[in-house]
């Protein structure tokens, strides 16, 4: 079989390029959130670079799950939570109200900490952000769905089942087809919730695998309480404790010589 | 595109915004009348007096005895839904807990069961009393509704008991309890702000039901001192009343819906009230 | 002291079970009960002919229940029309879109919609829906008493709702909220995500709450009597009146011992009701028992 991208029809090149290819990707001023008298999030300040993998490390409830959810304000689904601030990607401002949200989102694609397939087959899940999009062209749907499923590597255990029900994969396979759903919609930065934390190491290992393969075209923000993923994928970590950001830096100079005690006690907790 | 995605969200958003608050619309509308019509014809009479001779050509008197034969019957009945009801919600969740399909498939004919409507229960009852020879009577309207609200008693307090972790039968047991005792007094007391709840709803459906006691419990102007004896109830007296060709009979068919509804709003927001208050001293 | 504690687990043991199973029973004793009643009247006109035949004349001894099915299956599919919107998108709004203190203030108002008596609803019906109806007939250049087809389905809907109502809201409510997110990053407006994810993904659950719903208004008995018109008729339009099953049996009561097998036939009818109804609960709750297990 011919390499797909050899296949990709002209004019239709626009839709399956990544949309703001060649911005800063992502900045983050002045964010607070609060639940009740909750202070989730204190004042987080912090620059997402572009095409590299932006670790969140910090214990459970520190609030880097929170601070994702803000990223492409699924924060909107928690009715108690209370946002202000500023998240900016090129010249939109995420976090302003009059902002078309389902173009913002499709910007980011969202991988959580459990898959959560779309109750549609395989080949239904993956189109799924095209046919959002608009995009009517079967030819180019089906191309897109092959293109995406051999980008994470699912298509040769899937292709002879397309129109199975997604739920009939398991567990790792349905992580990895989130991620072909949400790298066809073109996104720039993906936002990645503990990906991992659901599966088998096995699986972990070929997401991880990816990860490091795709950042090429995209920016990565990865949220993980793993101290030993963070300094296998990270190239720029931002360190959370209890809503602050405690540091943030390159991995080998914050997991060298950590300036806080809280950084410092939990990588020793973390080895 | 984009503007027909927002303007069809808008829409049915808006749409569902509507039904939702119409709901609260409908029920505020429906009370609303009863009160308005009902509250001229009612009086302290119509609570504290049965009828009187010519009561239902506008004489004198009151619905006392529709009050009080609904409260027997009501009661009667929730007592034997509870003697019943009880204990089989307990063996559910305590002996068959290895059993969850059986647990399941038990459930499943319970909910089924309380989809029968009640006009069936009520035919049936019809066909028990003739075969025992029974008159419509007190005792021939409760055990009508003790049947119609029994499942409603396991099922409601069935709720409850099945969210009480495993890990307290095992404890009990371990203490060496019997299965029994585990049963009555530690799975019991955990969910007894269901089985408060369970009680109201029984009781509150067993007062308003109307079907099943047509056939069954008769109706009578006195208020029944024997099980044997016919008994009136509340719902049919409203019926009755209403069907009546003069005018002041109808406007105490109203003002007899507003005793009926006070009732019914009552119990619900004890109901409400009490299993809060019960389920604080639960663990959670 | 060991040996009173046995025989009193044996005692509360048994007692329980005992319990159980006579309340499990029950549909079965009341099955053999009714057709023990509706026996004869079998025995001398075969079941589709009373089922099928529309002629009605007790004193007469011809039973033919068509006309009371047909009502009880227009008033039962009108109220269907006006509850399954409803209770989709209320549904829909309490458990996607609605504010806190909204679905705090809706639980309350749903119980007691659910708790009211259904004579209360009849009432209600008489005073408000019948003249409506009434008036609409006469809008549309027909004559009717406004006690019809149309009240009965009006009022029965706003019986039905909360308890359709009740049901899809435990349904929707078991969607997890990483799917919606899932949907929503992937650029769905929040609308399309419920479409998807909400709605399709919960068919069997819908259909369940929408089947029992019908159920449940299918055996409503003294609301619908009150607004329905009760003529032995199949009725041919909303303003019609009609006969529903449920009414026939509780409206007779009175005179079914009076008249040679018209005890029969209704028990006859009990029977019906109760089997069409405890059919249609069985097939809709196996539904949904089966795709909670999923």
């Amino acid at each position: 079989m011919k390499s797909p991208d050899t296949e990709m029809p002209e004019s239709l090149v626009e839709i399956l390029t990544p949309s703001v290819a060649g911005r800063p990707a992502l900045k983050v001023s002045n964010l607070n959130v609060h639940a009740g008298n909750h202070h989730i999030l204190k004042n987080i300040n912090l620059e997402i670079p572009e095409n590299r993998i932006t670790v969140l490390l910090g214990p459970s409830g520190c609030g880097k799950t929170t601070l994702l959810k803000c990223m492409n304000r699924l924060t909107d689904l928690y009715r108690e939570l209370e946002v202000t601030g500023s998240i900016t990607i090129g010249d939109d401002d995420i976090l302003n109200s009059t902002t078309d949200l389902p173009a913002l989102r499709q910007r980011m694609g969202l991988l959580s900490q459990r898959p959560y397939p779309l109750p549609v087959s395989i080949f239904k899940n993956v189109s799924y952000g095209l046919k959002l999009k608009g995009v009517r062209d079967k030819r180019l749907i089906a191309f897109s769905v092959e293109k995406h499923l051999r980008e994470v590597g699912l298509w040769e255990e899937v292709k002879g089942r397309l129109n199975a029900p997604a739920t009939s994969l398991s567990i790792g396979q349905q992580q990895r087809l989130c991620l072909a759903r949400g790298l066809a919609v073109k996104p720039a930065i993906i936002l990645a919730d503990e990906p991992t934390s659901a599966l088998d190491p096995t699986s972990s290992k070929i997401i991880e695998n990816l990860f490091r393969e795709i950042k090429k075209h995209y920016t990565i923000v990865l949220v993980t309480h793993v101290l030993r993923q963070a300094i296998r994928l990270a190239d720029h970590v931002i360190f959370m404790h209890d809503g602050e950001i405690i540091e943030q830096g390159n991995p080998g100079e914050l997991f060298e010589n950590a300036r806080s005690d809280k950084l410092r006690a939990y990588l020793i907790d973390g080895n | 595109m984009k503007r027909i995605k927002r303007v069809e969200e808008k829409f049915y958003i808006g749409l569902s915004a509507l039904m939702t608050y119409s709901l609260i619309a409908v029920l505020a509308f429906i009370i609303l009348v009863i009160f308005v019509k009902g509250f001229g014809a009612l009086s302290w009479d119509m609570v504290v007096k049965v009828p009187k001779g010519g009561y239902y050509y506008g004489g004198e008197g009151g619905v006392l005895n529709a009050i009080a034969g609904s409260l027997y019957i009501a009661l009667g009945a929730t007592l034997i839904a509870i003697v019943i009801g009880m204990p089989a919600a307990l063996y559910l969740n305590v002996h068959l807990i290895r059993y969850r399909r059986t647990q399941n498939t038990i459930r499943y004919f319970l909910d089924a069961l309380w989809g029968i409507p009640s006009i069936v229960y009520g035919a049936f009852g019809f066909t028990l009393m003739l075969f025992f020879g029974m008159n419509a009577s007190l005792l021939a309207g409760i055990i009508t509704v003790a049947l119609l609200i029994s499942p409603i008693m396991v099922r409601t307090f069935d709720e409850v008991l099945s969210t009480i972790p495993k890990g307290l039968h095992e404890a009990s047991l371990a203490l060496g309890s019997t299965r029994s005792e585990t049963a009555f007094r530690i799975i019991f007391k955990q969910g007894f702000s269901g089985f408060i709840t369970a009680i109201l709803l029984s009781f509150g459906r067993g007062i308003g039901d109307a079907a099943s006691v047509l056939f069954t419990a008769g109706y009578t102007d006195n208020i029944p001192v024997n099980l044997d004896e016919p008994a009136a109830t509340l719902p049919l007296a409203i019926f009755f009343q209403l069907g009546s060709p003069i005018p002041e009979v109808r406007d105490r068919a109203y003002a007899s819906a507003i005793i009926l509804t006070v009732i019914i709003l009552s119990i619900s927001l004890g109901a409400r009230f009490l299993s809060k208050r019960y389920s604080k001293t639960n663990l959670k | 002291m060991q040996f009173k504690r046995q025989i009193a687990d044996r005692l509360y043991g048994s007692w329980m079970i005992v319990s159980l199973a006579t309340i499990l029973a029950l549909p079965l004793v009341i099955g053999v009960g009714l057709y023990i009643k509706a026996a004869p009247m079998l025995e001398n006109v075969s079941f589709f002919s009373l089922i099928f035949s529309s002629e009605w004349a007790p004193s007469a001894g011809n039973f033919g229940f068509r006309p009371f099915i047909a009502g009880s299956v227009h008033v039962t599919l009108l109220s269907f029309l006006f509850t399954a919107p409803v209770c989709l998108l209320a549904a829909i709004y309490l458990t996607q879109f609605s504010t806190r203190t909204l679905v705090k203030i809706m639980h309350p108002v749903i119980d007691v919609l659910a708790g009211l008596p259904s004579v209360i609803y009849g009432v209600w019906g008489i005073l408000i829906i019948v003249p409506l109806v009434a008036g609409a007939a006469a809008f549309f250049g027909t004559a009717s008493s406004g006690y019809s087809v149309l009240s009965g389905g009006i009022v029965l809907a706003v019986m039905c709702i909360p308890y359709t109502l009740n049901m899809l809201i435990e349904v929707f409510n078991t969607v997890p909220s990483g799917l919606k997110e899932a949907s929503l990053s992937l650029g769905a407006t929040r609308w399309e995500a419920v479409k998807h994810v909400v709605i399709r993904g919960n068919y069997p659950g819908i259909i369940s709450a929408f089947g029992l719903g019908i159920a449940k208004a299918f055996g409503e008995t003294i609301a619908v009597m009150m607004v329905v018109g009760n003529v032995v008729k199949v009725p041919g339009s909303p303003f019609d009146a009609a006969y529903p099953l449920p009414a026939l049996i509780a409206n007779n009561y009175g005179e079914m011992l009076s008249i040679p097998m018209y005890d029969s036939a209704l028990m006859f009818a009990a029977l019906l009701l109760l089997m069409i109804i405890l059919f249609i609960n069985l097939f809709f709750r196996y539904l949904i028992h089966k795709t909670k297990r999923q």
